[in-house]
């Protein structure tokens, strides 16, 4: 018999609306900064190719902020909707950066509304770019106070929790939690990464298409050169990370590497298969890597799943989701070395279709490792919704219309996904580079007289 | 002043903050949508967007303000009303998606599209409806404690006329604050045509506000009258809202000052949007929750008021410079730019 379940949907649920903010999110939280560097170039250089690339980011970017404002309004409610008793505890402790975050989204409004109906009102360029960097400095902002909230719920401190009553609460420490430096470290560089190779990706697709306008390999050379620059620092964030777990969750770490005995000299599981005694099969396993990755030393001591009580253990299928997010950070970083090098060098098969192709699914690879990286992240604090305080069963709204509001939103969000992507197509096809350019009588050189 | 009325004094102010520019925004979005239809957007379209374009982001965070600092300052609402709003602010949050993007989608995309327009105007005067009933739920009796839980009589609260009046209020309201103000906004444009037509409507939708307010009150003694009562200890300030009515309207009718009159109409509201407020005191929830018992603790407190000052720094002198760029540049105003 089929039976409602208030913590299923609700799990459902903010499982849909974070999985589908996070990708306007993300969008809004890198792009802002790249049409910056395009604009600065352009300001640099004296190059209008730029300054038009930064207005055309800008354009699509209107479109995104959008959708990542009222998805963002849906989940900020939801909160309180979904998890009225995780709210009512964690509340009382972690408020102050979900505070701090609503003045972050203020500035940045503020700013955009500001940029963007101020194109042509200065007759200095300069000062119209020093208009988007409150924008950029608002979306990393509130990203940063977002992340604070979700790494206190990881590694919860600065209260005392004594038979359901909090006492000795200090917002402060509980900002400043373990989960905080690497986790706020790697969201951010993974978003600016991710936007880097959205939009390398767009302009590959035009290469592809066979458009072999300069405008297109400007734009191309700039986000992929950014693009190396923010996966290399994601990659090290990331392996930070790894050792943030090792220290204070080794649970999750644990899971994501299948690693059951506590051990030193402990290998790295790519891939494979468990049986039923939890034995791993069909793996590739690369010697001592996991002791490196949590300690930086081969002899280093992991801890195993074994030595944690069997319920507090996460799900074991976030070992694909682990292994998924670091071989397509791996795979991403590769590309952009290989074009780098490539420039550097002259080499031809840059230009050629299938390393194209390639550029052209960085980008949707970047937000797959995204989606990817936070349901690891998630998954693997389960079964804890506040780890060691509060269970996720627990937490739930006790209401009985969750499934009902399940449907309802997803078929808002389908509608929202169509919407935004057939609106920003339409955007610009009807209004080409091409044309664009000869309004603006620009010759190929692209450097303005 | 105790930290627990700091706390609810700032939440109020930004609620009202919210009242004040949503309306203008949802009014200005069915009139768009009405003007349409009626074969007048020629006259009036224009005015709304120049207006509307560079702000409506910033509406939506005054929303998301409240909210939030409601949680933060009193923890125990996200349980109760958490619990029991689950589906009338679902509701209002789809609303709100729809119009926002939308809004953004027909702006800044594809240009003029009858569909987006014409669903753009009627969430604005849906948004209204279902964000007032939060305020009628907070007046008691339409919610049980269930097993520990509280749980929303939906019956009770569809059939209700106490509900709908507040219903009423909320819609009338928003299309006379919003006619009022983009009055203001045309004739500052130099647009007669738009004054003028924008003008009638806000004349029309006065005593609508006028009279829907009355009605609630009456209502009021009949459906809580603890409330009722300390209402009537503050007539005086529902007076004094009164005569601010009646200074707005006589500039309008005047056809001068449209800026002192959208002046006077912002002081009726808040005359009246407080005295409520003040006489709900100490409930936020009838007869369940108090602002003294849900509030967070003095630490927590002490650190939110400290950022909300810190943060009001960063945030006044933003929005002036975004004030005198779109809504006091005559030259942006009228067009030129
Ligand atoms: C473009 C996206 C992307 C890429 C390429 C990577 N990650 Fe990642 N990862 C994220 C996007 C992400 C994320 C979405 O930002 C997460 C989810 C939650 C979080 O804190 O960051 C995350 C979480 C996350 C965590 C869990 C942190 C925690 O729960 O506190 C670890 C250990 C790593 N990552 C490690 C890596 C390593 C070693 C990578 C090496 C290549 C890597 N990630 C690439
Ligand atoms: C401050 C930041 C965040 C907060 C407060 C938060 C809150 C929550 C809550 C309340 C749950 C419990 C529900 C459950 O276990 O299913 C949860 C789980 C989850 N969250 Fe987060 N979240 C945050 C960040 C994110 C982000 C940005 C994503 C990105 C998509 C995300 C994805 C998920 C997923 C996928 C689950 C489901 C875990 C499972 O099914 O076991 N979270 N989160
Ligand atoms: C770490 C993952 C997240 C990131 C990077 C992120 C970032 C953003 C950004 C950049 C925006 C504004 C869109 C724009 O104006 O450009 C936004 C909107 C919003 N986000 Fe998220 N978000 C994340 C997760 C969450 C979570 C878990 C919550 C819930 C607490 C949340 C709450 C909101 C709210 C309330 C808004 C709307 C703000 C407004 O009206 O202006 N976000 N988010």
């Amino acid at each position: 018999m089929w039976t409602y379940d208030s913590v299923l949907f609700s799990r459902l649920l903010t499982e849909l609306t974070l999985a589908f903010h996070i990708i306007y999110a993300t969008i809004g939280v890198g792009v802002p900064l790249m049409i910056a560097i395009a604009q600065w170039v352009g300001i640099r250089k004296n190059d209008e190719h730029y300054i038009l690339l930064a207005r055309r980011w800008t354009r699509g970017f209107v479109i995104t902020v959008a959708v990542g404002v009222v998805t963002g309004t849906a989940i900020g409610l939801q909160l309180s909707l979904l998890w009225p008793n995780f709210m009512n505890l964690a509340g009382q402790v972690i408020s102050l950066p979900l505070f701090m975050e609503t003045f972050a989204f203020f500035f940045e409004a503020i700013f955009l509304g500001i940029y963007l109906y101020t194109w042509d009102r200065f007759n200095d360029q300069k000062k119209h770019f020093l208009l988007l960097i409150p924008v950029a400095i608002g979306s990393s902002a509130s990203a940063f106070f977002i992340t604070i909230v979700n790494a206190f719920m990881n590694t919860p401190q600065g209260f005392e929790l004594k038979d359901g009553v909090i006492t000795n609460i200090q917002p402060l420490v509980a900002m400043f939690n373990p989960a905080m430096p690497t986790k706020v470290a790697h969201v951010l560089t993974t978003a600016y990464m991710t936007s880097a190779f959205v939009l390398a990706s767009i302009a590959a697709y035009h290469l592809l298409k066979g458009n072999r306008h300069l405008y297109h390999k400007k734009a191309l050379h700039l986000t992929m050169k950014s693009a190396l620059i923010f996966s290399l620092a994601s990659i090290v964030a990331g392996d930070l990370s790894g050792k943030f777990l090792a220290e204070y969750q080794p649970e999750k770490l644990a899971a994501a590497e299948w690693h059951f005995e506590t051990s030193t000299y402990a290998p790295l599981v790519l891939f494979g298969t468990l049986n039923e005694n939890n034995e791993v099969e069909n793996a590739i396993k690369i010697p001592y890597a996991l002791s490196i990755l949590a300690h930086n030393r081969p002899s280093a001591e992991v801890k195993g799943l074994n030595d944690i009580p069997k319920d507090e253990r996460p799900p074991l299928y976030i070992h694909y989701l682990f292994n998924a997010m670091v071989l397509i950070g791996i795979w991403l970083t590769v590309i952009a070395a290989l074009y780098w090098a490539a420039m550097k060098k002259g080499l031809a098969f840059v230009t050629k279709k299938f390393f194209i192709m390639q550029l052209v699914l960085s980008g949707p690879l970047a937000m797959l490792a995204i989606e990817i990286g936070w349901f690891f992240a998630e998954v693997g604090r389960q079964p804890w919704i506040l780890r060691g305080y509060m269970k996720t069963a627990e937490a739930a709204t006790s209401s009985a219309h969750v499934d009902t509001m399940l449907v309802v939103f997803s078929l808002l969000y389908l509608v929202l996904a169509f919407v935004s992507v057939a609106v920003l197509i339409k955007m610009f096809r009807n209004n080409p580079v091409e044309r664009e350019l000869q309004e603006r009588a620009l010759d190929q050189g692209g450097v303005s007289s | 002043m105790t930290l627990e009325v700091v706390g609810i004094s700032v939440l109020w102010l930004f609620l009202f903050g919210y009242i004040i520019v949503a309306s203008i925004d949802f009014g200005a979005g069915f009139f768009s949508a009405y003007s349409e239809m009626a074969n007048k957007k020629h006259i009036i379209h224009k005015i709304i967007q120049r207006y509307l374009s560079p702000v409506w982001e910033v509406t939506n965070v005054f929303l998301v303000f409240f909210f939030v600092g409601m949680v933060g300052f009193f923890p125990k609402t996200a349980y109760y009303y958490g619990t029991i709003l689950l589906v009338p602010a679902s509701i209002s949050i789809i609303l709100l998606a729809i119009r926002g993007s939308y809004y953004a989608f027909n702006t800044y995309g594809i240009k003029d599209n009858k569909a987006y327009t014409f669903l753009y105007g009627m969430t604005g005067v849906f948004i209204p409806a279902s964000l007032s009933i939060v305020l009628v739920i907070s007046e008691g009796g339409f919610v049980r404690i269930d097993g520990g839980e509280p749980v929303l009589l939906y019956k009770q609260l569809f059939v209700s006329p106490f509900t709908w009046s507040v219903v009423l209020l909320s819609l009338t309201s928003v299309l006379y604050i919003s006619a009022n103000f983009l009055t203001y906004y045309a004739n500052e444009a130099g647009d007669l045509q738009a004054r003028d037509l924008l003008r009638k409507y806000a004349l029309i939708w006065s005593g609508p506000t006028i009279l829907s307010a009355l009605v609630i009150i009456y209502q009021l003694k009949h459906h809580n009258v603890e409330h009722y009562e300390k209402m009537l200890d503050l007539s005086w300030m529902f007076v004094v809202s009164f005569v601010f009515f009646l200074l707005s309207l006589y500039s309008l009718i005047k056809k001068r000052y449209f800026g002192w009159s959208f002046i006077s109409l912002v002081l009726q509201y808040a005359f009246a949007f407080y005295a409520y407020g003040i006489s709900h005191y100490p409930y936020l929830l009838y007869p369940y929750l108090t602002i003294y018992d849900s509030f967070t603790n003095r630490t927590m407190a002490v650190a939110l008021i400290t950022a909300f000052i810190a943060g009001l720094f960063l945030l006044v002198p933003s929005l002036v410079l975004l004030l005198k760029l779109f809504l006091f540049d005559k030259k942006y105003v009228k067009g030129q730019v």
